[in-house]
């Protein structure tokens, strides 16, 4: 498969560079583009995912692109090494994935000034060759809290977090009003795995859920697990970053499919052709950066709602984060009609009203 | 609800308690034995492998352990034969291990593997409560029970267990007395492997059927702290299993109703019961001496 697509970008390229002979187009030499995963590249879920977009660099660019990768790479002082050696290395372009590479990127970035650094899912951008990136997952976790609310007997869905950071916050919450826009009275339970990847500890924390009651499972972390143990007691989830619905034929309702490719060869031709600029861009449903997996196994009723609020998301008609929604402990936080702006969103630190759950700090 | 908290325990705590009782052998010979995550995560991704392309679990499990053996092989041959340092053996097995494994498994990612079922005895597993639990779970459960009794039989009832401590205790008598260390060990080590290899093949045909990258995410190390937490004796090996298990899946169980306690704090509380733990035993110095073996990591290269 990976041969034939690379044979396929090399004719084209070849195609290319004959259509453009005698132009003015040097043949300096190709953009070194390097990338730095949190998980191992066959974690099916997000690290795969990035990998993905990898692949489609490559595939696109062709010989105008050498890249590289690190996977399986330990969030703080291991970070920090394994970018420095990068940017050493003569990366180009550093793409470090996960939110736990912030501060490391920054720092390698004031030590390398013509190396472009981009850091998913943070929010500093110290250096001016620092941008950031991420994608509005919370969009989809929303339609998927209407999809629960309509699907679940209980009226209790199962949450399996990773980190209690904004980025996981978020997700939940939306998750919840989704739910609530159907039955105000739904809940959420949330299990902390305190990890991004563990295939047996998602595993237990699922059984956990299910023992407690839950009859809808939904993740925030990296591996199929969670849907293989729901598959097998016989209740619906949703797949996280990749459609996982080869591990649950039967119980994947949708899945939230991270799309970074066409984001990663945009910024790796704008290095390419010197046009690089420190962003902060942060794109959902509507710029196609999150896609929602088809609506599997609910009644077609269910299907029409989902569908809708996925419209109505993308067309920028209704925002997730639309007042009134209280905190937690019930004080007011948007009021009515109000939306919530994207500085508060990506700090996100407390819960809203029906999550039933404390907070970690 | 407990019925399924228990058994979920089970789950959690079997893979451990082979993967440290192989290593237990190992360091009762004398060998410590680093690269018990290697041996483990080549056993996961060989009895995945094996058992999706044959169709046959069981041909997965039994190529887990082979491979696992055979991969306990090379450390014996770098440490026993060239007398290369344990621990740098040990440690890089586990890297090389980590590194083929994913190579190996490329092709299998996303695909979902077999399952290897559990045991239905007609009447018995469908007793009330203790059905499930005792004559209901998958056969790997049964056979790390075995494992852990026909080990303690064997170090301590037997003519050949005697040999192996000697060996462990002091090579140099050992080999005085006429015992061939290096043979000896190179069983020992063996067996570990063989351990490791079928704890392995516990994570993807039973705990999760699939394959992923890194799957024993850490488990190999927690099966060695393990050994040392029993102080060598087989039984206590299964204690410390379940106690960490337990308190994995209590913290969950926790967490899932509520208790205001941070979840950073009840995520590390295995660790911690693991340390008290570790801090009462060893407080009686004589007895851990008693146990610990004490040529454990020291190189043997036989006079001619």
């Amino acid at each position: 498969m990976r041969t034939k697509t690379t044979f396929l970008a090399l004719t084209a390229a070849a195609a290319l560079g004959l259509a453009a002979a005698g132009t003015a187009e040097a043949q300096d030499d190709p953009t070194k583009a390097c990338w730095i995963y949190v998980g191992p590249i066959g974690d099916f879920g997000w690290s795969y995912q990035h990998h993905q977009g990898l692949l489609q660099v490559e595939e696109e660019l062709g010989d105008a692109v050498e890249t590289a990768y690190l996977e399986s790479v330990p969030e703080g002082a291991d970070a920090e090494r394994a970018i420095e050696r990068f940017a050493r290395s003569g990366c180009d372009i550093i793409f470090t994935t996960s939110f736990g590479y912030m501060d490391p990127t920054n720092k390698v970035a004031a030590k390398f000034p013509d190396v472009k650094f981009e850091h998913a899912t943070g929010y500093k951008r110290e250096h001016p060759n620092v941008a950031t990136y991420n994608s509005r997952f919370h969009e989809g976790r929303y339609i998927q809290g209407v999809i629960a609310a309509k699907m679940s007997e209980a009226g209790v869905a199962g949450y399996i977090g990773s980190f209690p950071i904004p980025e996981v916050v978020m997700g939940i919450n939306a998750f919840v009003l989704g739910a609530q826009s159907v039955n105000p009275d739904f809940k959420v339970k949330v299990v902390w795995a305190n990890t991004w990847f563990d295939p047996g500890k998602e595993a237990d924390a699922a059984k956990a859920l299910i023992d407690q009651g839950v009859d809808i499972m939904t993740q925030h972390t990296d591996s199929t697990a969670p849907m293989q143990v729901a598959a097998e007691r016989g209740i619906k989830a949703f797949g996280q970053a990749s459609d996982m619905i080869e591990f649950g034929p039967e119980t994947q309702l949708t899945a939230i499919v991270d799309d970074w490719g066409p984001y990663y060869v945009e910024r790796v031709k704008a290095v390419r052709e010197g046009t690089w600029e420190q962003i902060d861009i942060w794109a959902g449903l509507a710029e196609g950066h999150v896609v929602m997996a088809p609506y599997t196994n609910m009644p077609d009723d269910v299907k029409a709602l989902a569908e809708e609020t996925e419209e109505k998301i993308r067309s920028g008609e209704f925002d997730p984060f639309t007042g009134p929604i209280n905190k937690q402990d019930g004080t007011p936080w948007l009021a009515e009609g109000e939306v919530a702006d994207d500085g508060t969103l990506l700090g996100m630190n407390f819960y809203v009203e029906g999550v039933d759950d404390q907070l970690p700090n | 609800m407990l019925e399924s908290i228990l058994i979920t325990i089970a789950t959690a705590a079997t893979p451990l308690l082979i993967a440290a009782m192989g290593e237990l052998v190992v360091e009762r010979s004398g060998v410590l034995n680093l690269g018990v995550e290697g041996m483990m995560i080549m056993g996961a991704i060989t009895g995945f492998a094996v058992a999706l392309t044959t169709g046959s679990v069981w041909l997965g499990v039994f190529a887990a352990i082979l491979v696992g053996a055979a991969f306990a092989l090379i450390f014996g041959f770098l440490t026993l034969s060239l007398v290369t340092n344990q621990v740098a053996t040990g440690l890089a097995l586990t890297l090389f291990g980590l590194g083929l494994s994913g190579m190996l498994g490329e092709g299998f990612v996303g695909r979902p593997g077999l399952r290897l079922g559990r045991i239905d005895i007609p009447f018995l597993s469908d007793l009330p409560f203790v059905g499930r639990l005792l004559f209901g779970q998958d056969p790997l459960f049964y056979v790390s029970l075995l494992l852990t009794a026909a080990v303690a039989y064997f170090l301590f009832a037997t003519r050949a267990g005697l040999m192996l401590r000697a060996v462990g205790d002091n090579h140099t008598s050992a080999h005085a007395q006429g015992i061939n260390v290096v043979a000896v060990r190179y069983l020992a080590v063996m067996f570990g492997g063989a351990c490791a290899g079928l704890a392995g093949a516990y994570l993807s045909l039973v705990y999760t059927p699939q394959w992923v990258e890194n799957m024993t995410a850490g488990r190999g190390w927690i099966a060695l702290a393990l050994v040392v937490f029993a102080s060598w004796r087989p039984w206590r090996v299964v204690a410390g299993a379940y106690l960490f298990g337990g308190v994995t899946i209590g913290q969950l169980h926790a967490q899932a109703l509520g208790v205001a306690i941070p979840s950073q704090l009840l995520s590390s509380l295995p660790y911690l019961a693991t340390i008290a733990v570790l801090v009462i035993i060893s407080r009686n110095r004589r007895l851990t001496m008693m146990n610990t073996p004490a040529s454990l990591g020291r190189p043997f290269v036989p006079e001619r």
